[in-house]
């Protein structure tokens, strides 16, 4: 089956609009015949399914947490882009089209992501009408702050919580379609399965968390939008329900996942403190405005502060090495984020490391609360040579801008950011792969939609920072509403889904056969066992370097643990009742099968690019080395019931408008 | 360390719950108080009994998922935070510990810890919004100039995370705390001005219905709130429903 990316004819900056112009439209009288399920309520399905319902159609929208609000968008930090030129920095549409094409290092698609530049400022518009509070100026008009990988300053955000805030006012949009019955909202809910008549997508099967009921829900198209499978590694910044399910049982069921392995590994995140830790926490990339990252100089240094017979402060500026400013001066601590983790890998491997592991590295304050102290004094009229003075106004500034991170560090570190550096490491936080889709945001099976975070489609090999929001509202307020107008257009007399038709009994047949196997199944370990032991092997094989000899030992070892887990996982209590135990055994099933293709990708992909570093494959400084000539595609993998089987199909990425080049931010 | 626990057991939302004491050893003072849980969990889970349910998700203390009242406290004796980020160095040795879930007529137990707060969300359904579509054609977001006096102190009625510790800690069982941070955080900004009325006189009367107390100014919620949501919110929804129902 040859990829349709169903691009638009026409130059760049008029692909959307054109087509928009020329897509068939629903009648707003016939909307109401039309049922859409919108599997996860973040921002990309939280906005599709209020935008849907504000249409006219009947939404039902799914969320295994026990209310929409609590999805794991809302603990996005750092803020939002969009290329508003409110600065008047040299911002625009084109800068942040391409800012994002070079940020993933070349490996996304062109249209997409300029429509996505196009409705970025639509979406800080939208966001402002619903009562939004995002950060002012003392004017009243709306502030900026600079993010990894760009020259302009064109980040929106609320504090540390503008993913919250983002979320609250989909939520709020949704809740008004709730009240006035045009969406049906199904929480602790999960879809356990995908139902296809005909060749399309016809409704889903669903777990009752609370009940353990299994339901039939038909509808004439489905919408993904799960977000990310970044818990394949178990430790990850994730929230502990994160998981694939949903986007795993429409890939078995026909739709293509599109590069598994491009994973974003974000250098700012709270260091592992043990192993009884279930999760890993980000402090926001933003803190890179103001934070200087830094290691000792000398090894003897490192080691003497691994044994706490030194302190951070102890070293003077000569002892420090600020080692991204050193290696990429023209943007110092803000290039992107994978170029941060491998730089931040480089140094503790080679033994520079200041936590009792080795595996952290300082992100400073000091110089930031003297800046922000000497111009508040100055301001203020005071003594600019009172030391005591320069450090309280300056800490009040940096409180102001970074508060609740700092508090959240002390509270889980338990030392106090302002008087001695942070400690931060690499931890897995995002992925750009995801269920391949076309330009309409359809995966590979007609009338189920993959978008936000579990599509594949803007952020190629690496992702840039406050992009994430942005592309979920993109999608589910601004692009999806119309695409899926197109889909629909030739449903209207097709009338309600029956949910008795064989493909649903058979589905949920299979359903209820795996949930009886997994309760039955007596085995002696539990899921988390088995998690643990998979997220390890991804981390120490698939992780932030990987090269073909792990890649391969990955793959088998994947392969049997989970051959492992299913005969030998222990699931307690019942299939017809409350059992969290049983919601993980699901997951982590998918995972196990997920995590072989993420490595089978991995191997396939004999260069460098983004978040995909294969050490074979750099330069001599240490760069990524990207291989224009035989890997710019997109690799799509079919399921043929074993991910050691899937066949690769391959989607060219063709550049008309941005220039390959070899990504630098020296 | 060494502890005891003593968790409320309760196999669904008929079942009569219980208080089960379990002995808790070799936890750290690095964990958080949710990988204690998984510790007993995990055995729980190896000695073939049925693990203790919990809520929890994102375990960086925004989601507003987690719940239970420690020791008599929402969210545990730490301030300013909910049980994700409550760590273990705050219990010492020895340590006999409390653990029952968030309790309120509008909040009925589901499983073990776990309880139903989709009152919450009817209470949002009833108001907690802003009547505005989605069209790609919104005024620019810089023509609505906002004082970033009013602007802040939305935002900091707009963090409340709803995880019911106010409720769970009322004597009354009020959410007014809950309420009233949405209602402040509207009532701050032009744009929620235009439904002012309805949304208070909305959101206080699904409020009610739901079961939930009345306010008797003990200032309890504001303690316990992990977002540290201030009851000038409180005062504010007053004078907006006291407003509202006089033009009402």
């Amino acid at each position: 089956m040859a990829l349709d990316s169903k691009i638009p004819s026409g130059p760049i900056s008029d692909k959307w609009t054109n087509y928009k112009d020329h897509i068939n439209l629903v009648n707003p009288a016939n909307k109401r015949n039309i049922d859409i399920i919108v599997v996860g309520t973040g921002l990309a399905g939280g906005s599709a399914a209020a935008t849907l319902a504000e249409l006219g159609y009947n939404v039902k929208t799914f969320c295994f947490q026990d209310s929409p609000r609590r999805a794991h968008s809302i603990a996005a930090q750092g803020g939002i882009n969009a290329a508003k030129n409110y600065q008047g920095d040299g911002d625009s549409t084109f800068r942040l089209f391409y800012d994002t094409i070079k940020g993933g290092d070349y490996r996304s698609r062109e249209a997409n992501v300029h429509r996505l530049a196009e409705v970025s400022t639509n979406i800080i518009d939208q966001c402002v009408m619903q009562g939004v509070p995002l950060a002012r100026e003392y004017g009243g008009l709306l502030d900026n702050r600079s993010f990894g990988g760009t020259l302009v300053a064109r980040t929106f955000y609320a504090k540390g919580q503008t993913g919250q805030q983002l979320l609250l006012g989909a939520y709020s949009a949704m809740n008004r379609q709730i009240g006035r019955g045009k969406i049906k909202s199904h929480t602790r809910h999960e879809m356990l399965d995908l139902v296809l008549v005909d060749g399309k997508a016809r409704g889903i099967i669903a777990r009752d968390l609370v009940t353990g009921e299994i339901e039939r829900h038909s509808a004439h198209a489905v919408v993904i939008a799960s977000g990310g499978y970044g818990n394949v590694f178990f430790l990850s910044t994730y929230a502990m329900g994160s998981n694939a399910t949903a986007a795993w049982k429409i890939h078995k069921k026909g739709a293509f996942f599109a590069n598994p392995c491009y994973t974003q590994i974000h250098p700012t995140c709270i260091p592992v403190s043990g192993d009884h830790q279930s999760k890993l926490t980000l402090m926001s990339e933003s803190l890179r405005n103001d934070g200087r990252i830094w290691v000792p100089a000398k090894l003897e240094d490192a080691k003497a502060i691994r044994e706490g017979k030194k302190k951070p402060a102890d070293l003077s500026e000569s002892e420090r090495d600020y080692y991204l400013e050193r290696r990429y001066p023209s943007f110092g601590n803000l290039v992107p984020r994978d170029v941060a983790s491998r730089a931040a890998k480089e140094r503790c491997d080679a033994g520079f490391g200041v936590n009792k592991t080795g595996e952290a590295v300082y992100l400073d304050f000091a110089a930031a609360i003297q800046r922000y102290g000497k111009e508040q004094a100055y301001i203020k009229g005071l003594d600019a040579n009172d030391a005591k003075l320069i450090i309280k106004l300056g800490a009040a500034v940096v409180a102001n801008k970074y508060g609740n991170l700092f508090q959240m560090y002390e509270k889980i570190v338990d030392e106090d950011p302002y008087t001695t550096p942070m400690m931060i490491y690499p931890a897995v936080h995002y992925t750009m792969g995801g269920t391949w889709v076309d330009y309409n945001l359809q995966t590979t099976i007609p009338g189920c939609f993959s978008i936000g975070e579990s599509n594949f489609s803007d952020h190629g090999a690496n992702r840039l920072g406050a992009s994430a929001l942005m592309q979920g509202l993109a999608d589910g307020y601004f692009v999806l509403p119309y695409t899926i107008g197109d889909y629909l257009a030739p449903d209207i007399k097709t009338g309600t889904i029956s949910t008795d038709l064989p493909e649903f009994v058979e589905a949920e047949k299979k359903v209820k056969d795996q949930i009886d196997k997994f309760i039955n199944n007596n085995g002696t370990h539990s899921v988390d066992y088995f998690h643990k032991k998979l997220g390890k092997i991804m981390w120490d094989k698939v992780g932030m370097a990987r090269n073909a000899k792990g890649l391969t030992e990955a793959i088998e070892e994947i392969a049997t643990l989970r051959s492992a887990f299913h005969k030998d996982v222990k699931v307690p209590g019942t299939a017809d009742s409350f059992n969290q135990e049983l919601e993980k055994a699901g997951r982590v099933a998918d995972f196990l099968e997920l995590g072989e293709l993420f490595a089978k990708d991995a191997l396939h992909r004999n260069e460098s690019c983004g978040g995909h570093f294969r050490e074979e494959y750099q330069s001599e400084e240490g760069e990524a080395q990207r291989d224009d000539e035989n890997f710019a595609y997109v690799a799509a993998w079919e399921y043929k019931g074993k991910p050691s089987d899937a066949v690769l199909h391959k989607e060219p990425l063709v550049f008309e408008n941005i220039k390959l080049v070899t990504r630098s931010y020296k | 360390m060494k502890l005891t626990l003593k968790i409320w057991r309760q196999k669904n939302a008929k079942a009569e719950g219980k208080i089960v004491e379990y002995p808790l050893d070799g936890i750290e003072g690095d964990m958080s108080f949710l990988e204690m849980l998984d510790v007993l969990n995990e055995g729980l889970i190896n000695k073939g009994e049925e693990p203790v349910s919990f809520d929890h998700d994102c375990r960086e203390g925004i989601c507003g998922t987690c719940s239970l009242f420690i020791n008599g406290e929402a969210h545990g004796p730490d301030r300013g935070i909910p049980t994700c980020q409550l760590h273990m160095r705050m219990f010492k040795d020895g340590d006999v510990i409390f653990i029952e879930p968030f309790r309120a007529k509008a909040f009925p137990v589901i499983k073990d810890l776990v309880v139903d707060r989709s009152s919450f969300d009817r209470i949002q359904h009833a108001g907690g919004f802003i009547s505005v579509n989605t069209s790609g054609n919104p005024v620019d977001a810089n023509t609505i100039p906002i004082p970033k006096h009013d602007a802040d102190r939305a935002f900091d009625a707009a963090t409340c995370i709803g995880c019911g510790a106010c409720v769970a800690t009322c004597k009354n069982s009020s959410a007014m705390l809950f309420v009233a941070a949405k209602v402040s955080q509207f009532a701050l900004l032009p744009q929620g001005k235009v439904e002012a009325t309805e949304r208070v006189l909305n959101m206080v009367n699904q409020m009610d219905a739901e079961g939930f107390g009345n306010c008797t100014n003990t200032g309890a919620c504001e303690v316990e709130c992990p977002k540290g949501i201030s009851l000038e919110n409180i005062a504010r929804m007053n004078r907006e429903y006291l407003s509202a129902s006089l033009q009402g």
